[in-house]
């Protein structure tokens, strides 16, 4: 059906689609709506799913963990200080080897107080075993959702994985959406590890050096191996619903001298200001990051590279371009911009392109 | 594209006038979408709400700088914002007024939504309802069509009054 929709609301409409069993959430700006409109579904009896209004983030997470554990499928939705204040529990989601999907509405980080776009919050979580991916439009919101259940569920998977949306630039802004029957595309869930009485076993008992060392590399084989299972999963909803996805959308890209590399709402604003450099003779392309963890293999050989960070390590650097540095061996022009919902138009990267400094960090507004 | 940028004030419908828009803009066949902007707004604040309508899909997620509409759903918001701000040369205003105004030399329209929704008994918490009147006025000005405000308000709204405070609107401004 075609129709017209927030982000949040695609987001609730996936999670309506594909059932999980337990939705565990705590309200937070911008994430809001989506745990409101999934609360209304299930009110509803559109959507025949255990709710949990829990009395803080750190239990949300710890009940779609205790639900995961026994096989049931859960989803929760968050945002900036709600996601660090689960922290502790993201990590055992991971290590539980529980395939939990999260929606979290990028937000900058407290203080000063601040509930607009930022990729930091999502990106502090980078190290703790969940596959991340960041979406630019309503409707990738919505797919990106469906995919999610069936790739963190697949068996050579089992990883926890968290859809990033930009906070109101995309969570509020209204675009059309077609919503699709997913029929069988996302198999039942079958946890191999599940509790069963029957089958009685240890669940996050005390692990000695040896062990917890080989689950840490399991971990990381899981990693690697959901490549593939992305792959697989993205082909299959091209083929099952006409939308393509990749690890990365790569826009006039081909045979352009420089490229720029953003994630999320600024990869499509960057589309536009490339297609104003084109018609200025410059050959620029757009690469938009979809997928973080796992980090993909990126060509970005001889050619200038652009990259804009909506985020930033401090004392060392924006993320992204500090991720491509180490993975790509580039140099890139490095421009940190958007923090906490900083207005940048595509007047503004196209700049970032004309007025490259290679090897150098640009903080767009406030240093030359 | 075809730029809208409109002001209101907390609580009267300025953000839903702007995705009802984009909706029936869309049932038009367009590509459209709204994105309020949210600052720290409360009751009563000035705000300010975008819609963008296009044949393409739409790339741009920033505000808007040179909208081709205005539209103010509160004309005391022109005492502290520089509504006409960016306002394109050959650009559109549309004021919820009860007598016409001329603003900065612009093509102005001026209808008295207010009027409309008292006259429907349109009022939440003491504020007239503007965002489905206006779409009645945005109709008659050939923004979208009034069959596909019919459907939006419809859509959106189960309450009939909506849609017959749209159709008044669009009978009462002049063109």
């Amino acid at each position: 059906m075609l129709t017209i929709a927030t982000g949040n609301k695609a987001v609730a409409a996936a999670v309506r689609e594909i059932k999980p069993d337990v939705v565990a959430a705590y309200p937070i700006t911008p994430q809001t709506e989506i745990v409101e409109q999934i609360a209304e579904y299930v009110t509803s009896g559109e959507l025949d799913s255990r709710y949990i209004p829990v009395e803080s983030e750190h239990s949300a997470m710890a009940a779609c963990i205790g639900a995961s554990v026994t096989g049931a499928r859960s989803f929760t939705a968050t945002s900036s200080h709600g996601l660090f204040y689960m922290h502790e529990m993201v990590n055992w989601a991971a290590g539980g080897r529980l395939p939990i999907v999260m929606a979290n509405v990028n937000r900058a980080l407290g203080p000063g107080w601040n509930v607009w776009a930022e990729h930091t919050d999502s990106l502090q979580e980078r190290d703790t075993g969940w596959l991340q991916v960041y979406v630019s439009t309503v409707q990738e919101a919505y797919d990106a959702t469906l995919m999610a259940f069936r790739i963190a569920e697949h068996h050579d998977v089992l990883l926890p994985v968290m859809i990033n949306l930009d906070g109101f630039t995309l969570s509020h802004i209204m675009q059309s959406l077609e919503t699709v029957d997913p029929g069988d595309f996302v198999p039942p869930i079958n946890l191999p590890h599940a509790i069963d009485t029957a089958s009685p076993r240890g669940y996050g008992t005390l692990t000695g050096p040896n062990d917890y060392f080989r689950f840490r590399w399991d971990m990381e084989r899981s990693m690697r191996d959901s490549v593939a299972v992305i792959r697989e999963t993205e082909d299959e909803f091209a083929r099952r619903f006409g939308r393509r996805y990749g690890f990365t959308e790569n826009y006039r890209c081909e045979d352009a001298d420089v490229v720029v590399v953003s994630m999320g709402t600024l990869g499509k604003e960057a589309e536009v200001a490339v297609d104003q450099l084109r018609r200025e003779g410059m050959k620029a392309g757009a690469m938009r990051l979809r997928w973080l963890r796992p980090f993909p293999d990126l060509d970005l050989s001889d050619r200038d590279v652009v990259v804009i960070d909506r985020d930033y390590s401090f004392g060392f650097g924006g993320v992204l371009a500090q991720s491509l540095k180490a993975k790509c061996g580039v140099d890139p022009f490095s421009v940190i911009a958007g923090l906490g919902g900083q207005e940048v138009t595509y007047d503004d990267i196209a700049s970032f392109v004309r007025d490259r400094r290679i090897g150098e960090e640009h903080w767009f507004g406030v240093s030359d | 594209m075809y730029e809208i940028r409109i002001h209101s004030r907390g609580g009267q419908g300025g953000v839903t006038a702007a995705r009802l828009l984009a909706l029936a803009a869309f049932r038009d066949g367009k590509h459209a979408t709204a994105c309020p902007f949210y600052g720290a707004e409360r009751r009563g604040a000035p705000v300010v709400s975008f819609v963008r309508i296009d044949d393409h899909p739409i790339r741009v997620y920033s505000q808007i700088r040179s909208p081709d509409l205005v539209v103010v759903l509160d004309s005391s918001v022109m005492e502290t914002v520089d509504v006409l701000q960016g306002l394109k040369e050959d650009g559109t205003v549309l004021i919820n007024a009860t007598h016409g105004t001329d603003v900065g030399g612009y093509r102005t329209y001026s209808i008295d939504l207010t009027g409309i929704a008292l006259r429907e008994n349109l009022v939440v918490a003491g504020s007239p309802i503007l965002n489905t009147p206006v779409l009645g006025a945005l109709a008659k000005m050939g923004i979208v069509s009034v069959e596909s405000v019919t459907s939006a308000i419809s859509e959106m709204f189960s309450d009939e009054r909506n849609v017959k405070a749209a159709r008044a609107a669009f009978q009462e401004l002049v063109i």
